[in-house]
């Protein structure tokens, strides 16, 4: 690899690969995203390697190990390129007759393709599969297309050239003015404006700034994030990079989890290689800035992701969430200013600066622009990643891309955000994924991951388990958080075994008060949520399992279904 | 310094910059409850007894007084019905774990707490952390810290540090609000003693 010393050395390098690719020679992408890993992609790729090495296809036939393509619940996924055939549920087995039928005689094997629970009807193409055909695919459409481990197949398909386009065509002012002008609104749960938060640490008096990817994405339930980082890192690294210089930033940290090797794995290889070709490090793109960046892990507790306990954390120290009287955009990581983004927030980046802000406005509601990659789990027939225009209703993910409720039940409610956010009822369903809108419902977005739940789940049961989760998460330094956590899981659990008690719902709602209004940081003050949002759409449930010792949903084992 | 000008409970303070409220508060002698407040170390606002109502541009929020800075024009609030709520259920459920502790129980008498609203689970450690901070800080020994997390955090001595710190020191056992500590102490002198007798 030589180093790209200018804009037009990096044109000219992606077009030495275009140039170099046959673009009928059939390439097999085959997912190993971490979904498909767990149903056993790693042996289908070994058996694929061996069957074409078998049958002398070396020269004539490529295999891409990719990140996630999404559809999770029918995975391990495969597509076949030039065609775009896409199989499902592939297996070893499969092999030796993908070869020689689809790779050399090029016939679609009906086994294999999608097939409509429904209808029966089969589908060849995403653009036929009701899963992908409904989605806008901005982000994590290029995952099918990249072996993140190469950077040459991000660059050929345009990658970097969005941050040349920073460095030599626009001042960091205009880059800011851009993604404030293109209203990007925080991934990770607050929404807040990625561009204010820029501006605050740009415009705060240091010589030292920091800009930080948010990889930890510990809320049950999320795994898009994921996705993203493992299977196109160079797009994040990308966004971060152009943040960086539109910050005044000469350093990043990107967090990530230590129990997903795939992550670290991946995004090392990713810096490594950026750096050999000098789009990271020293003098990028021989534009004269300088930015560096190290991969931090967790420890593996959930509050790490909390934006003051990740930055105690690359300190060095115990992840403990620090009151934030002063904004971490002035004074984070060593009292610096430290510009903290989630994953989906800096893979944005590239394309507001390539298409502009108007483009990426066009897109979305009014207060809330661009897509959003929803991770759909729990009663949903298609488990999996989806990635959808803001402003879409959830009935269209639920049902249309999550192909509904599996065994014939119903749809009960959807929850948003995890152990920190809110559930909403069936009848809200045609809600728009919007920030505002679903904050309104009591169900902030949080960072995308949407569980669906049918007829048969128990709300109160809902706001208990999450509050079990939270009580072995938080930190534990606060009264508040701690105590309050402690108490309200006491009262939940005893409610759920037929144990609750005239007056638990007030004792319940003034203990979500003070953890809501007096804890530290925002994992104590928006821990009553679930609790809070299902008293408010179910209290019939709390009230049948106090009053009548009963669980409406027959889900509570220890009350007595009449 | 700069001077700032606030207003606490309706009275003109003056406070210099970098002061926090509970600082500005007590140099004009307005009381402030605090637990785990210590003028040696480090604030640390994690009782949020001190959580006082703060005004500023005409939006009211919630916030720590061990730790909130002053700025020109806030208006605090250190009693009100909202501010007398959160320390009187902080207080309830403090004292499910350390029912007879002397600091707790003054406090539960101003503020109208009820030390057996919640089921009794004397740990007779509320988790303060002045002992670990003031080893950490003060004595920079870390002969104690904290273990777990969540619901499940305690206070710890470390043996092997504790073994040769603490015997001649002990200046912590007396900030601690509760028995706890010097509990936790003797607990771990007793299993040193032992596994050095059984060595």
């Amino acid at each position: 690899m030589a180093r790209v010393n200018s804009p037009a050395e990096l044109d000219r390098l992606r077009k030495g690969f275009l140039s170099k690719r046959d673009p009928d020679k059939p390439c097999i992408a085959i997912c190993a995203g971490i979904g498909c890993l767990g149903l056993g992609s790693d042996r289908l790729i070994g058996a694929l390697e061996e069957e074409i090495k078998k049958q002398f296809l070396e020269a004539k036939v490529d295999i891409r190990v990719t990140g996630c393509h999404g559809f999770c619940e029918k995975g391990p996924l495969v597509v076949i390129y030039p065609e775009e055939i896409c199989y499902f549920g592939v297996t070893p087995e499969d092999v030796p007759e993908i070869i020689s039928q689809t790779v050399v005689e090029k016939k679609v094997i009906d086994r294999l393709v999608y097939t409509d629970p429904n209808t029966g009807e089969k589908a060849v193409h995403q653009s036929e599969i009701p899963f992908y055909r409904n989605q806008t695919r901005l982000l994590i459409g290029n995952n099918t297309r990249i072996n993140p481990k190469r950077i040459d197949d991000y660059l050929a398909i345009g990658g970097y050239s969005a941050l040349a386009k920073a460095l030599f065509e626009m001042s960091a002012e205009q880059v800011l003015g851009e993604i404030k002008k293109a209203n990007l609104r925080g991934r990770g749960g607050g929404g807040f404006s990625a561009g204010s938060k820029w501006e605050t640490a740009r415009n705060a008096p240091a010589e030292e700034k920091y800009v930080i990817v948010n990889g930890h994405e510990g809320e049950p339930g999320a795994f898009m994030d994921r996705a993203l980082l493992t299977g196109n890192p160079h797009e994040v690294l990308e966004g971060l990079i152009i943040g960086a210089y539109a910050v005044g930033s000469h350093q990043g940290f990107i967090y990530i989890r230590h129990d997903t090797p795939q992550l670290r794995e991946n995004m090392e290889v990713a810096l490594a290689q950026a750096e050999e070709y000098g789009l990271l490090g020293e003098n990028i793109l021989g534009s004269g800035f300088n930015f560096n960046v190290e991969v931090h892990l967790d420890i593996g507790i959930f509050v790490s992701g909390e934006s003051s306990a990740l930055m105690r954390s690359i300190e060095g120290k115990a992840p403990e969430p620090r009151p934030k009287y002063i904004r971490t955009s002035v004074s984070g990581i060593w009292e610096k200013p430290s510009v903290l983004n989630n994953v989906e927030t800096w893979a944005n980046v590239p394309q507001i600066i390539s298409k502009g802000s108007a483009w990426y406005s066009g897109i979305g509601t009014e207060r809330s622009k661009g897509t959003k990659l929803i991770s759909l789990s729990g009663n949903i027939c298609n488990t999996g990643v989806v990635e959808v225009p803001m402003g879409t209703s959830l009935r269209e993910i639920v049902y249309d891309m999550g192909g509904g409720i599996p065994d014939g039940k119903k749809l009960k409610a959807v929850h948003f955000g995890g152990p920190m956010g809110g559930s909403i009822p069936e009848s809200l369903i045609d809600t728009p994924l919007d920030f505002d809108a679903l904050t309104k419902l009591g169900a902030p977005m949080g960072a995308g991951g949407m569980l669906v739940m049918d007829e048969d789940t128990c709300m109160v049961d809902v706001a208990r388990y999450f509050l079990d989760f939270l009580a072995g998460e938080s930190c534990g330094k606060c009264v508040p958080c701690r105590e309050g956590i402690r108490q309200m899981l006491k009262i939940l659990t005893n409610i759920t075994e037929g144990k609750g008690r005239e007056g638990d719902i007030q004792l319940l709602e003034e203990l979500a008060e003070v953890a809501g209004g007096a804890s530290l940081c925002a994992l104590g003050r928006s821990a009553p949520n679930p609790f809070l949002s299902t008293l408010r759409y179910f209290r019939d449930e709390y009230e049948a399992h106090i009053t009548g010792k009963r669980c409406p949903a027959l889900s509570c084992k220890e009350q007595a279904h009449t | 310094m700069n001077k700032i000008l606030l207003k606490i409970d309706g009275r003109e303070v003056e406070a210099g910059e970098g002061m926090t409220i509970l600082e500005a508060a007590r140099k004009v002698g307005i009381v402030i409850p605090t637990l785990c407040h210590h003028e040696k170390l480090e604030p640390y606002g994690a009782c949020r007894i001190c959580t006082v109502e703060a005004e500023i541009r005409g939006s009211t929020k919630l916030v720590a007084a061990c730790l909130y800075p002053v700025e020109q024009d806030l208006i605090v609030r250190t009693r009100s019905e909202r501010v007398d709520k959160i320390r009187r259920m902080i207080l309830e459920l403090l004292l499910a774990h350390a029912p007879e502790a002397r600091q707790l129980q003054d406090l539960a008498k101003e503020y109208g707490a009820d030390k057996d609203r919640f089921e009794k689970e004397p740990s007779f450690c509320i988790l303060c952390g002045l002992c670990v901070r003031y080893c950490a800080e003060v004595k920079k020994k870390n002969a104690v810290g904290f273990v777990n997390r969540g619901a499940g955090r305690e206070i710890s001595f470390i043996p092997e540090i504790a073994s040769k710190e603490c015997w001649k020191c002990k200046e912590c056992f007396p900030l601690c609000p509760t028995e706890a500590l010097q509990a936790a102490y003797v607990f771990t002198e007793a299993l040193v003693s032992l596994t050095s007798f059984q060595a």
